[in-house]
Formats: structure tokens, sequence, C-alpha cells
């Protein structure tokens, strides 16, 4: 029987294989919104008995993950007329191969590494491993800046999921600082994609390129 | 008592700042801030530390040093700010380096910024909790980025993207290399440092390890290690020159973070991996830095490359240990001094002559009759000349070096000194001597007389006499702070 968890970490897998293959970055940004959610579920499920504060993260967790960053970011992507990703550096067979690579490696790594306790799936540490590589290669590869934002979220995700293994002791205080600074990441991105759109005319990334030695 | 204002009262200040419509206002609010923190933080040198939020913030020693070096940088820049703001001429203009038209940010916004980004930092010393030292460091990311897009251009605005994207990225391995801490300790150990440190010898040693790399490039790309730097020469040429003045507080504060983390690797036993990296990265910092100061031909960069430069040296003095740690922290207030001064002169440089090339900057000891001299008393104090601040430290690492008979890496250590020296001084030297208007063909137009005001002067004239009395001697307090935030970080 499996587990709601490893329902979840299987859900995890699977979107991070759809970001790695689409070129729209409207499903992207839904893709990372439903990882979120799920994983805002985590800390409820992760030690069995069911606390105050777990709750408190879990909620605020599901809030900025789940509906104001989507919100954010669908608005800076209206407010570019930016509707896909154009020519990536690495192409979507490619960045699927990868995909199916780091999985591997993913497996591998997190299959040497301790588990803390027990009531902890194994799948964890690898689906955690997983989504971090995924994230850095998606800000590696994207040009657009939305999408690097958006692989910046899939990063923040897996780490958030890596988290939840190793904290099992949620600090509230902690946890929403962490929160709180990720929701300010988020939107000071947001106002400089803006702003770029605003003196480029294009939030390509790659073409900020007139700094260098 | 005095040091959780430290980081409520720039806070409260800050949120002032974004609804204070009257600019003289503002601008007063700011000064009388640093002077405020200032005098806050000679408070908390007198008073014990009492623990806020069951110790997860608690100023000790450690960060006792690193606020006062922040606090006397913030006091600098505030005041150099009010006559900056003042300068500044509002509305649409032209930009200098390409001709297209730009305008500022709302000066609340900098202000205000500004203010909240000296709360974070003060957030940062304060943390005795790996959690919240990673809330801090982020929320001074946050904080500072809009800051470098003041001037609203094209080329400032790349910086900040640069900034934000790199900068949260190598975070991000941080806030991952945190919680592989934590399950280190086997998931049931909380972040606090002083739980970690008790569980040290019980830490799993491999995961241990394992995240020491994570938080070391995390925060090293925060502190300018090379190679996670890049973004740092972008971020220091395109913003104004007090941003880059805090910045240098913001790669403190980093260094702050590293050598929280030691403690914990210390306390488990495994200091010596710790350091060795530490060494490793630092010797690449300034072998990297001294590339690109030999052949710079923008002067804010070349200030910048210094910054990677003399973090080198820190992580070098730290990686020694011993009284290397303590040349370190001293090599802290030496450099962090010099070098703030040296970003304020740069942006008068950059006011008087409309140009960032040292091609383009000549005679400035004439042109310039306060800012001229008090450059090239900079560019000695930042090279490490006696009887500067910065000559004592680095004398006091490279003994470390030769007493822990570690000769090639002091071989190393004092090549690398030594090109760096050559690549700032023929660049900051070239500027200083010569006719004014020597180059009219190269910058196109003559200096004309300037008038410097005081707010322009006074600021770096401070900071140049405390890089020597830095030099000269030590305050018997703030030796004696410095001695036990050496022992504690040290780990010895």
């Amino acid at each position: 029987m499996i587990s709601l968890v490893e329902f979840i970490l299987v859900g995890l897998v699977l979107t991070n294989l759809v970001l790695l293959g689409t070129s729209r970055i409207g499903l992207c940004i839904r893709m990372v919104a439903f990882q979120g959610v799920g994983l805002a579920l985590l800390p409820l499920l992760g030690h069995g008995e069911f606390e105050l504060t777990s709750l408190a993260i879990s909620g605020a967790t599901a809030l900025l993950k789940g509906w104001i960053f989507p919100t954010l970011l669908f608005r800076s992507l209206e407010s570019a007329h930016v509707r896909a990703e154009v020519e990536p550096y690495v192409g979507y067979s490619n960045s699927l191969l990868f995909g199916v690579a780091a999985l591997g490696v993913s497996v591998w790594l997190g299959g040497r590494m301790p588990v803390p306790g027990p009531g902890v799936p194994q799948l964890l540490t690898p689906v955690a491993f997983f989504t971090i590589l995924v994230g850095l290669f998606g800000i590696v590869t994207r040009r657009k800046a939305v999408s690097q934002v958006v692989s910046y979220l899939v990063l923040e995700n897996g780490i958030f999921a890596f988290g939840a293994v190793a904290l099992r002791k949620a600090q509230l205080l902690v946890e929403m600082g962490i929160l709180l600074d990720v929701f300010v990441a988020v939107f000071v991105m947001g106002i400089a994609i803006f702003r770029i759109n605003r003196e480029f005319d294009h939030i390509d990334a790659d073409r900020l390129a007139s700094l260098k030695e | 008592m005095p040091a959780r204002w430290t980081i409520l009262a720039p806070a409260a200040a800050g949120a002032a700042a974004f609804v204070i419509p009257d600019d003289r206002t503002r601008r007063g609010l700011l000064a009388a801030t640093g002077v405020a923190h200032l005098a806050l933080t000679l408070l908390a040198f007198r008073v014990p530390a009492r623990s806020w939020f069951d110790g997860a913030l608690l100023l000790d020693d450690a960060g006792r040093l690193f606020l006062l070096i922040t606090s006397v940088l913030f006091l600098a820049a505030a005041f150099y700010t009010v006559g900056y703001l003042r300068r500044e001429t509002t509305g649409r203009r032209q930009d200098m380096v390409e001709g297209r038209l730009f305008s500022n940010s709302p000066e609340a916004r900098f202000t205000g910024c500004l203010l909240l980004f000296l709360s974070a930092l003060s957030f940062v010393c304060m943390a005795q909790n790996l959690g919240l030292l990673w809330v801090g460091v982020e929320a001074t990311t946050l904080a500072s980025a809009p800051l470098i897009y003041f001037h609203r251009h094209h080329r400032s605005l790349e910086a900040t993207w640069k900034y934000l994207l790199l900068c949260s990225v190598g975070i991000a391995l941080a806030l991952f290399g945190t919680y592989m801490l934590a399950l280190a300790g086997g998931g049931e150990v909380s972040l606090g440092l002083p739980a970690l440190m008790a569980a040290g010898p019980t830490l799993n040693p491999v995961l241990l390890k394992a995240a020491f790399v994570f938080l070391l490039v995390g925060y090293g790309t925060k502190m300018g290690l090379a190679p996670m730097h890049t973004w740092l020469p972008d971020v220091y040429s395109e913003s104004p020159s007090v941003v880059a003045l805090m910045s240098t507080c913001l790669l403190n504060v980093s260094f702050l973070a590293i050598l929280r983390v030691r403690q914990v690797l210390a306390a488990a036993g495994q200091a010596e991996f710790g350091n060795d990296l530490l060494v490793f990265l630092g010797l690449t910092s300034m072998a990297w830095a001294a590339v690109f100061l030999l052949r710079q031909t923008d002067y804010k960069r070349l200030l910048a490359y210094s910054s990677v430069e003399h973090m080198g040296i820190l992580a070098f003095g730290a990686g020694i240990g011993g009284m290397g740690m303590f040349g370190s922290l001293m090599h802290l207030f030496a450099h962090g001094v010099a070098k703030g001064a040296m970003f304020l002169l740069a942006g008068n440089i950059l006011a008087a002559y409309k140009t960032k090339d040292v091609s383009g900057v000549r005679g400035l000891v004439r042109a310039l009759p306060y800012s001229g001299p008090l450059w090239v008393a900079g560019l000695l104090a930042l090279t490490g000349m006696p009887p500067f601040g910065a000559f004592v430290s680095e004398l006091s690492i490279l003994r470390a070096a030769l007493a822990g008979e570690r000769y090639i890496l002091a071989g190393i250590f004092l090549l690398l000194l030594a090109v760096a020296f050559i690549g700032i001084t023929t660049a900051g030297m070239r500027m200083a001597q010569g006719q004014p208007g020597s180059n009219l063909t190269e910058a196109g137009k003559p200096v004309a007389a300037i008038h410097e005001s005081w707010s322009a002067c006074l600021p770096p004239l401070g900071l140049i006499l405390a890089a020597v009395l830095l030099g000269l001697f030590y305050p018997a307090p703030l030796a004696e702070v410095m001695a036990t935030a050496s022992r504690v970080t040290g780990g010895f």
C-alpha cells in the first residue's frame, strides 16, 4: 500500500519531468504551484503526531506556494507578453534525457544517505536531490527571466522537501523566517522582471550581457 | 538589551523612511540612526549579552566585533549619503557612459532599504541559530538589491538581476547545507548553535563534511570568494558608492556565517577539513583577484577585485587558525575602514571626472585637493603599507603561517600580496599623478575646478584616520573582545 507521502513524492518526480519537457511557461508555473501544495502537506504527514506548529507551517506554505507565487508570476508573465520559452540552451528532449540521468544519480546518491528515524520513506532524499538538480538545470539552461525564477522555485521546493526529512523538530520561528525570505525573494525578482521588460522590451536574461571584463 | 535595538531601531527607521514625504527629515533620520546604532553597539560592548527567543539571538564576542565594524561603516555611509542625495540631480538626465537618459529610484526607497539592510546585518551578527542565520543573510540580499538599482539604467538593472539570481541560488545551497547539518544530527538536533556544538562528536562525519561544503559554497558566494564572486565586480561598479561601501559589510557578515559553521565543525573534531578548504578558497580568491587587478581599466571594478582579494586574505587567515584567526579579525577592521574610504573617494572622483576609466583620470592630487591625497593614503592602507592597520594584520597572518611551518603557503600568500600591490598601485597612482586635463584627448573635456563639500570628504577622512590608528594601537577593550572572539570562532 502506497502511503500519502510517497504519493506526493512520486507526484514531485512527475511534475519535474513535465517541467523539463515543456515550453509553456504558464504550464510550468502551474506545475510548480502543484508541487508547492503537495509539499505543504509534508510537515503534517511527516512525524505522526499532529501539532499546531506543523499546521501553521503547512498552511503558510500552501498559501504562499500554491496561490501567491503563481499569482505573482502570472502577473509578470502577462506584463511581459511572454507565453513560451523560446529556444532554450538545451532542447526539450535533451532536457528530458538529463532528467532521466539526474534521477538515476539522485537515487544512487540518496540511497547512500542515512534516513533519520522510522516513518520517513526511503524515497524522500532521492526525490529531494532530483528536484534540486532539475531546478539548477533550469536556471542554467532557460533564457527567459520568468523561467529562471520558476526554476529557482523548483530548487527551493527540493530543499524544502529535504528539510522536511532532516528537520523533524520543526521550529516555527526558523520556518516562518525562511518562508518570508523566499516570498520577498520572488516578489523582488518579480519587480526586477517588470523593470527588465520596461527597459529592454524583452525578458531574455541571456541578453543581459553588457557587463564583463 | 541594547543589542536587540541594533536590529529594531534601524528596522523601525527604515519603515518610517518609506512614508516620510520630506527629504530633509528623512536624511536627518538616516544620520540619526547611524549615530544611534553606533552608540547602541558601543553600549553592547559594556553590558553582558542577554538572549532573545530562547538563545536563538544572542550577541556574543564574535558578533560584537562584526557589529562594530558594520556600525562604523554605516555611520560613515549615512553621513556621506546625506550629502550625496543633496548633490544628486533629480529628474531624467544623461548616463555618463552611454549617453542614454535615465532617472533615479525614489529617494525614500533608497533610504528605507539602506536602513533595512543595516537591520538585517545586525540580525546576522546576533543569530545563534543556523536557520535564523540563513534567514538573516538572505534578508541582506533582498534589502540591498533595490539599492543597486538606484540609478535606473540598464547596466545597473543587469547587475541587480545577476546579484539577485546568483546570490539567491548560492544562498539556497547554504540552506540545503543547513538542513544537511540537521540530518547529520539524526534529525533530532535543533539548528541552534549551542545544541549543534554539544552534539558535535555524535554528528555523522560524512554528512557534516558535505554540509560544510554546501554552506561554504553558499555563504562563500555572498562573501565573494572566487570562483563564486562573479556578481561582485558588476554590482560594485554599477551601484552608488555608498552601496558599494555597505556591500563590504555584507561580505563581512557572510564571513561570520562561515565562521559560525566552522564552530560546529571544530566541536565535532573536524576542524582540519574546514581549515584546509578555507585556505584553498582563500588563496584561490587572492590569485584570481590578482590576475584581474593587473589588467583592470575601471577603477570601481579595481576596488571590487581588491575586495575579492581581501576576502581571500580573511579566509586564508581563518584557515591557518590560531594567531592567523586573530590576524583575520584584525584584518576585518583594517580592510573595512580602508575599503570604505576608497569607495567613497571613488564616488567623489566619479562625480568630478564623469568617467570610471583609470585612463580618464589624471592629476587627482591637484584637481581634488582633499580627495586626491586621501586617495593616495587609501591606496597605501589597502595594500598593507605601514603604518596602516592592514600591515599589522597581514603580518600576523603571515607569522601564523610561518609559525605553523606552512612555508609554501606563506610564500604563495606573500607572492599574491605583491602582485595585488602592483596591480592596485599602478592604476591608482597613475590616477593620482600628472596634470589634471593632460588627458584631454581621452576624456574629451577638461576637469573644472571642483568644489568639494565637507560631507564628501569628512567620512573618508575619518575612515582613513581609523585605518592609521588600527596600525598603531588597538584599544584594550577591543583587543580583549578580539582575543575571545578568535578563540571562539577559531575553535581553540
